[in-house]
Protein backbone atom coordinates (compact mmCIF):
# COMPACT_ATOMS: atom_id res chain seq x y z
CA UNK A 1 0.00 0.00 0.00
CA UNK A 2 2.80 2.48 1.13
CA UNK A 3 4.17 1.37 -2.80
CA UNK A 4 1.53 2.54 -4.51
CA UNK A 5 0.83 5.66 -2.27
CA UNK A 6 4.71 6.55 -2.75
CA UNK A 7 4.38 5.66 -6.97
CA UNK A 8 1.61 8.03 -7.14
CA UNK A 9 3.00 10.95 -5.68
CA UNK A 10 5.90 10.61 -7.25
CA UNK A 11 4.07 10.38 -10.39
CA UNK A 12 2.08 13.14 -9.59
CA UNK A 13 5.22 15.58 -8.61
CA UNK A 14 7.06 14.79 -11.84
CA UNK A 15 3.75 15.95 -13.60
CA UNK A 16 3.52 19.32 -11.73
CA UNK A 17 7.49 19.94 -12.20
CA UNK A 18 6.89 19.05 -15.64
CA UNK A 19 4.39 21.41 -15.96
CA UNK A 20 5.26 24.48 -13.78
CA UNK A 21 8.45 24.15 -11.64
CA UNK A 22 7.69 26.98 -9.53
CA UNK A 23 4.44 25.63 -8.98
CA UNK A 24 5.83 22.57 -7.37
CA UNK A 25 8.58 24.34 -5.40
CA UNK A 26 5.50 25.93 -3.88
CA UNK A 27 3.96 23.20 -3.21
CA UNK A 28 6.61 21.28 -1.51
CA UNK A 29 7.13 24.47 0.62
CA UNK A 30 3.67 24.53 1.64
CA UNK A 31 3.88 20.73 2.33
CA UNK A 32 6.79 21.09 4.55
CA UNK A 33 4.82 23.87 5.82
CA UNK A 34 1.70 21.79 6.88
CA UNK A 35 3.70 19.10 8.41
CA UNK A 36 6.14 21.64 10.79
CA UNK A 37 2.90 23.03 11.99
CA UNK A 38 1.28 20.05 13.43
CA UNK A 39 4.90 18.47 14.02
CA UNK A 40 4.58 18.78 17.91
CA UNK A 41 1.18 17.50 18.29
CA UNK A 42 2.01 14.29 16.28
CA UNK A 43 5.17 14.05 18.30
CA UNK A 44 3.31 13.69 21.60
CA UNK A 45 1.08 11.35 19.99
CA UNK A 46 3.46 9.16 19.34
CA UNK A 47 5.13 9.00 22.78
CA UNK A 48 1.49 8.90 24.11
CA UNK A 49 0.86 5.84 21.73
CA UNK A 50 3.84 4.00 23.58
CA UNK A 51 2.77 4.54 26.93
CA UNK A 52 -0.87 3.37 26.36
CA UNK A 53 0.14 0.36 24.02
CA UNK A 54 3.22 -0.71 26.69
CA UNK A 55 0.14 -0.96 29.54
CA UNK A 56 -2.52 -1.87 27.16
CA UNK A 57 -0.38 -4.43 25.29
CA UNK A 58 -1.91 -7.77 23.77
CA UNK A 59 -2.83 -9.77 26.87
CA UNK A 60 -4.44 -7.06 28.77
CA UNK A 61 -6.57 -6.11 25.62
CA UNK A 62 -7.34 -10.26 25.28
CA UNK A 63 -8.19 -10.59 29.22
CA UNK A 64 -10.81 -7.41 28.91
CA UNK A 65 -12.03 -8.76 25.39
CA UNK A 66 -12.29 -12.66 26.26
CA UNK A 67 -13.60 -12.54 29.70
CA UNK A 68 -16.60 -9.94 29.50
CA UNK A 69 -19.54 -10.65 27.43
CA UNK A 70 -22.76 -8.79 27.08
CA UNK A 71 -23.07 -5.12 27.39
CA UNK A 72 -20.77 -4.89 30.28
CA UNK A 73 -18.01 -6.79 27.88
CA UNK A 74 -19.20 -4.46 25.31
CA UNK A 75 -18.61 -1.60 26.45
CA UNK A 76 -15.19 -2.30 28.19
CA UNK A 77 -14.62 -3.02 24.55
CA UNK A 78 -15.41 0.16 22.87
CA UNK A 79 -13.30 2.28 26.00
CA UNK A 80 -10.26 -0.49 25.08
CA UNK A 81 -10.82 0.41 20.97
CA UNK A 82 -11.18 4.15 22.22
CA UNK A 83 -7.78 4.70 24.26
CA UNK A 84 -5.24 3.01 21.93
CA UNK A 85 -4.51 3.51 18.37
CA UNK A 86 -3.03 -0.31 16.60
CA UNK A 87 -2.46 -0.34 13.01
CA UNK A 88 -5.44 -2.52 11.04
CA UNK A 89 -2.79 -5.92 10.43
CA UNK A 90 -1.86 -5.97 14.09
CA UNK A 91 -5.45 -5.09 14.81
CA UNK A 92 -7.66 -7.65 12.88
CA UNK A 93 -5.51 -10.62 13.70
CA UNK A 94 -5.78 -10.56 17.11
CA UNK A 95 -9.65 -9.93 16.85
CA UNK A 96 -9.34 -12.94 14.43
CA UNK A 97 -7.42 -15.03 17.71
CA UNK A 98 -9.98 -13.85 20.22
CA UNK A 99 -12.84 -14.88 18.39
CA UNK A 100 -11.05 -18.25 17.80
CA UNK A 101 -11.10 -18.32 21.61
CA UNK A 102 -14.80 -17.90 22.25
CA UNK A 103 -14.93 -13.31 22.24
CA UNK A 104 -18.01 -12.73 21.36
CA UNK A 105 -19.03 -11.07 17.84
CA UNK A 106 -20.32 -7.68 19.70
CA UNK A 107 -17.74 -7.24 21.80
CA UNK A 108 -15.05 -7.80 18.72
CA UNK A 109 -17.27 -5.32 16.59
CA UNK A 110 -17.13 -2.72 19.13
CA UNK A 111 -13.68 -3.12 19.68
CA UNK A 112 -12.68 -2.61 15.49
CA UNK A 113 -15.27 -0.11 15.32
CA UNK A 114 -14.25 2.41 17.83
CA UNK A 115 -10.56 1.40 17.36
CA UNK A 116 -10.80 3.03 13.89
CA UNK A 117 -13.48 5.78 14.75
CA UNK A 118 -12.83 6.72 17.66
CA UNK A 119 -8.92 8.36 18.83
CA UNK A 120 -8.58 9.54 22.41
CA UNK A 121 -4.94 9.45 21.99
CA UNK A 122 -5.27 11.94 18.88
CA UNK A 123 -7.40 14.28 19.80
CA UNK A 124 -4.98 17.01 20.29
CA UNK A 125 -4.04 16.38 16.74
CA UNK A 126 -7.73 16.85 15.85
CA UNK A 127 -8.72 19.76 17.91
CA UNK A 128 -6.10 21.58 16.51
CA UNK A 129 -7.55 21.62 13.11
CA UNK A 130 -11.27 21.05 14.20
CA UNK A 131 -11.24 22.89 17.87
CA UNK A 132 -12.31 21.24 21.07
CA UNK A 133 -16.28 21.41 20.29
CA UNK A 134 -16.33 19.67 16.67
CA UNK A 135 -13.84 16.74 17.55
CA UNK A 136 -15.68 15.95 20.96
CA UNK A 137 -18.81 15.38 19.26
CA UNK A 138 -17.19 13.42 16.52
CA UNK A 139 -15.91 11.07 18.49
CA UNK A 140 -18.65 11.10 20.90
CA UNK A 141 -20.83 10.38 17.95
CA UNK A 142 -18.22 7.43 16.41
CA UNK A 143 -18.75 5.97 19.77
CA UNK A 144 -22.45 5.61 20.15
CA UNK A 145 -22.41 4.60 16.64
CA UNK A 146 -20.07 1.59 17.06
CA UNK A 147 -22.75 0.48 19.58
CA UNK A 148 -24.90 0.06 16.50
CA UNK A 149 -22.08 -1.29 15.19
CA UNK A 150 -21.67 -4.10 17.14
CA UNK A 151 -25.37 -4.62 17.79
CA UNK A 152 -26.20 -5.58 14.18
CA UNK A 153 -22.55 -7.45 13.94
CA UNK A 154 -23.71 -9.57 16.78
CA UNK A 155 -26.73 -10.02 15.66
CA UNK A 156 -25.37 -11.31 11.43
CA UNK A 157 -23.67 -13.80 13.62
CA UNK A 158 -26.14 -15.19 15.18
CA UNK A 159 -29.23 -16.11 12.15
CA UNK B 1 11.21 30.50 23.65
CA UNK B 2 8.01 30.91 25.34
CA UNK B 3 6.52 30.25 21.78
CA UNK B 4 8.20 27.44 21.19
CA UNK B 5 7.26 26.21 24.98
CA UNK B 6 3.47 26.51 23.99
CA UNK B 7 3.82 24.78 20.67
CA UNK B 8 5.33 21.83 22.18
CA UNK B 9 3.73 21.54 25.82
CA UNK B 10 1.65 18.67 24.88
CA UNK B 11 4.98 16.85 23.62
CA UNK B 12 6.65 17.78 26.71
CA UNK B 13 3.71 15.96 28.61
CA UNK B 14 3.79 13.43 27.18
CA UNK B 15 7.73 13.19 28.01
CA UNK B 16 7.21 13.90 31.04
CA UNK B 17 4.77 10.96 31.56
CA UNK B 18 7.04 8.87 30.10
CA UNK B 19 9.80 9.93 32.99
CA UNK B 20 7.28 9.58 35.57
CA UNK B 21 6.70 5.73 34.66
CA UNK B 22 10.38 5.14 33.92
CA UNK B 23 10.65 6.12 37.78
CA UNK B 24 8.06 3.50 38.61
CA UNK B 25 8.33 1.10 36.08
CA UNK B 26 11.22 1.17 34.00
CA UNK B 27 10.30 -2.14 32.15
CA UNK B 28 6.97 -0.24 31.11
CA UNK B 29 8.74 2.71 29.92
CA UNK B 30 11.13 0.95 28.12
CA UNK B 31 8.90 -0.46 26.53
CA UNK B 32 7.05 2.66 25.74
CA UNK B 33 9.88 4.23 24.10
CA UNK B 34 10.29 0.86 21.88
CA UNK B 35 6.74 1.44 20.66
CA UNK B 36 7.22 5.18 20.21
CA UNK B 37 10.16 4.65 18.08
CA UNK B 38 8.53 2.02 15.83
CA UNK B 39 5.56 4.16 15.52
CA UNK B 40 7.54 7.26 14.93
CA UNK B 41 9.19 4.71 11.53
CA UNK B 42 6.45 4.16 10.66
CA UNK B 43 5.00 7.85 10.59
CA UNK B 44 8.43 9.11 8.82
CA UNK B 45 7.29 6.35 6.62
CA UNK B 46 3.53 7.40 5.46
CA UNK B 47 3.63 10.83 6.33
CA UNK B 48 5.50 12.36 3.96
CA UNK B 49 4.05 11.70 0.43
CA UNK B 50 0.36 12.64 2.44
CA UNK B 51 1.77 15.94 3.27
CA UNK B 52 3.50 16.15 -0.21
CA UNK B 53 0.11 15.13 -1.49
CA UNK B 54 -1.78 18.00 0.14
CA UNK B 55 0.60 20.52 -0.70
CA UNK B 56 0.14 19.68 -4.81
CA UNK B 57 -3.85 19.71 -3.95
CA UNK B 58 -3.41 23.58 -2.48
CA UNK B 59 -1.75 24.72 -5.69
CA UNK B 60 -3.27 22.53 -8.42
CA UNK B 61 -6.57 22.51 -7.14
CA UNK B 62 -8.36 25.57 -8.07
CA UNK B 63 -10.93 26.78 -5.42
CA UNK B 64 -14.18 27.01 -7.87
CA UNK B 65 -12.94 23.18 -9.03
CA UNK B 66 -13.09 21.95 -5.21
CA UNK B 67 -16.40 24.23 -5.02
CA UNK B 68 -18.27 22.56 -7.73
CA UNK B 69 -17.32 19.00 -6.47
CA UNK B 70 -17.51 19.29 -3.01
CA UNK B 71 -18.92 22.38 -1.77
CA UNK B 72 -22.59 22.90 -0.86
CA UNK B 73 -24.67 22.01 -3.46
CA UNK B 74 -22.40 19.51 -4.83
CA UNK B 75 -25.23 17.37 -3.75
CA UNK B 76 -24.43 13.31 -4.55
CA UNK B 77 -21.47 14.11 -6.46
CA UNK B 78 -20.09 15.56 -3.37
CA UNK B 79 -21.24 12.63 -1.04
CA UNK B 80 -19.90 10.07 -3.14
CA UNK B 81 -16.12 12.06 -3.88
CA UNK B 82 -15.96 12.76 -0.33
CA UNK B 83 -16.50 8.68 0.39
CA UNK B 84 -14.30 7.71 -2.60
CA UNK B 85 -11.14 9.72 -1.57
CA UNK B 86 -11.01 9.02 2.33
CA UNK B 87 -11.77 5.14 1.24
CA UNK B 88 -8.17 5.67 -1.26
CA UNK B 89 -6.42 6.79 1.38
CA UNK B 90 -3.59 5.30 3.10
CA UNK B 91 -1.99 6.05 6.98
CA UNK B 92 -3.68 6.49 10.26
CA UNK B 93 -6.71 8.60 11.54
CA UNK B 94 -4.54 11.63 12.53
CA UNK B 95 -3.16 11.77 8.82
CA UNK B 96 -6.89 12.71 7.61
CA UNK B 97 -7.01 15.85 9.42
CA UNK B 98 -4.15 17.25 7.19
CA UNK B 99 -6.01 16.67 4.24
CA UNK B 100 -9.35 17.84 5.52
CA UNK B 101 -7.91 20.93 6.31
CA UNK B 102 -7.32 21.81 2.81
CA UNK B 103 -10.17 20.63 1.42
CA UNK B 104 -12.19 22.80 3.91
CA UNK B 105 -9.93 25.88 2.96
CA UNK B 106 -10.66 25.08 -0.80
CA UNK B 107 -14.14 25.65 -0.70
CA UNK B 108 -15.52 21.61 0.22
CA UNK B 109 -19.12 22.12 2.51
CA UNK B 110 -18.02 20.90 6.28
CA UNK B 111 -20.38 17.92 5.83
CA UNK B 112 -18.38 16.87 2.63
CA UNK B 113 -15.14 17.14 4.90
CA UNK B 114 -16.97 14.88 7.53
CA UNK B 115 -17.80 12.30 5.30
CA UNK B 116 -14.27 11.97 4.13
CA UNK B 117 -12.77 11.85 7.19
CA UNK B 118 -14.94 8.76 8.29
CA UNK B 119 -14.51 6.99 5.13
CA UNK B 120 -10.61 7.53 6.05
CA UNK B 121 -11.27 6.42 9.43
CA UNK B 122 -13.27 2.82 8.38
CA UNK B 123 -14.00 2.27 4.99
CA UNK B 124 -10.14 2.76 3.51
CA UNK B 125 -9.76 -0.33 0.84
CA UNK B 126 -6.67 -1.80 2.01
CA UNK B 127 -7.73 -2.13 5.77
CA UNK B 128 -10.91 -4.00 4.15
CA UNK B 129 -8.87 -6.16 2.58
CA UNK B 130 -7.48 -7.37 5.96
CA UNK B 131 -10.71 -7.28 7.95
CA UNK B 132 -12.17 -10.11 5.16
CA UNK B 133 -9.51 -12.03 5.66
CA UNK B 134 -8.85 -11.94 9.19
CA UNK B 135 -12.73 -11.46 10.29
CA UNK B 136 -14.57 -13.06 7.34
CA UNK B 137 -16.35 -11.54 4.75
CA UNK B 138 -19.67 -11.26 6.94
CA UNK B 139 -17.95 -9.46 9.38
CA UNK B 140 -15.97 -6.92 7.33
CA UNK B 141 -19.11 -6.41 4.77
CA UNK B 142 -21.93 -5.97 7.49
CA UNK B 143 -19.55 -3.22 8.85
CA UNK B 144 -19.11 -1.36 5.68
CA UNK B 145 -22.80 -1.76 5.05
CA UNK B 146 -23.33 0.29 8.09
CA UNK B 147 -20.08 2.47 8.31
CA UNK B 148 -21.23 3.93 5.38
CA UNK B 149 -24.59 5.43 6.55
CA UNK B 150 -23.20 5.54 9.75
CA UNK B 151 -20.62 7.73 8.36
CA UNK B 152 -23.25 10.44 6.58
CA UNK B 153 -25.58 10.44 9.32
CA UNK B 154 -23.07 11.46 11.86
CA UNK B 155 -20.78 13.99 9.13
CA UNK B 156 -24.87 15.39 8.86
CA UNK B 157 -25.71 15.53 12.79
CA UNK B 158 -21.75 16.91 12.74
CA UNK B 159 -22.39 19.78 10.41
CA UNK B 160 -26.21 20.68 12.51
CA UNK B 161 -24.37 20.82 15.59
CA UNK B 162 -22.19 23.40 14.47
CA UNK B 163 -23.33 26.89 14.60
CA UNK B 164 -21.85 30.05 12.27
CA UNK B 165 -19.26 30.91 14.54
CA UNK B 166 -18.22 27.43 15.45
CA UNK B 167 -17.29 27.34 11.57
CA UNK B 168 -15.58 30.61 11.36
CA UNK B 169 -13.32 29.29 14.27
CA UNK B 170 -12.36 26.11 12.40
CA UNK B 171 -12.06 28.22 8.99
CA UNK B 172 -9.53 30.54 10.64
CA UNK B 173 -7.84 27.60 12.79
CA UNK B 174 -7.23 25.79 8.92
CA UNK B 175 -6.36 28.68 7.65
CA UNK B 176 -3.23 29.34 10.09
CA UNK B 177 -2.17 25.67 9.38
CA UNK B 178 -2.19 25.51 6.05
CA UNK B 179 -0.94 28.78 4.88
Amino acid sequence: MTIILYTATVILLAVSLYKDKQKTVKAIKKAWKAFENIMPQFLGVLVLTGIVLSIMNAETISRILGVESGWLGTIGAAVVGSVTLIPGFVAFPTASILLQNGAGYMQIAAFVSTLMMVGVITFPVEIEYFGVKTAVIRNLLAFLFSFLVAVIIGWVHTV
Amino acid sequence: MNKLFIRYRFFLITLLMLVVLALVNTGLALKSFSITAYSLREVLLVIPPIFVLLGLLDIWVPRHTMVRFMGHGSGMKGVLLAVLIGSAAAGPLYGAFPVAAVFLKKGASFRNVFIFIGAWSTTKIPMLLFEYEALGPRFALTRLLVDIPGIIVISWLLGLSLNDSDRLDIVRKVEKLTK
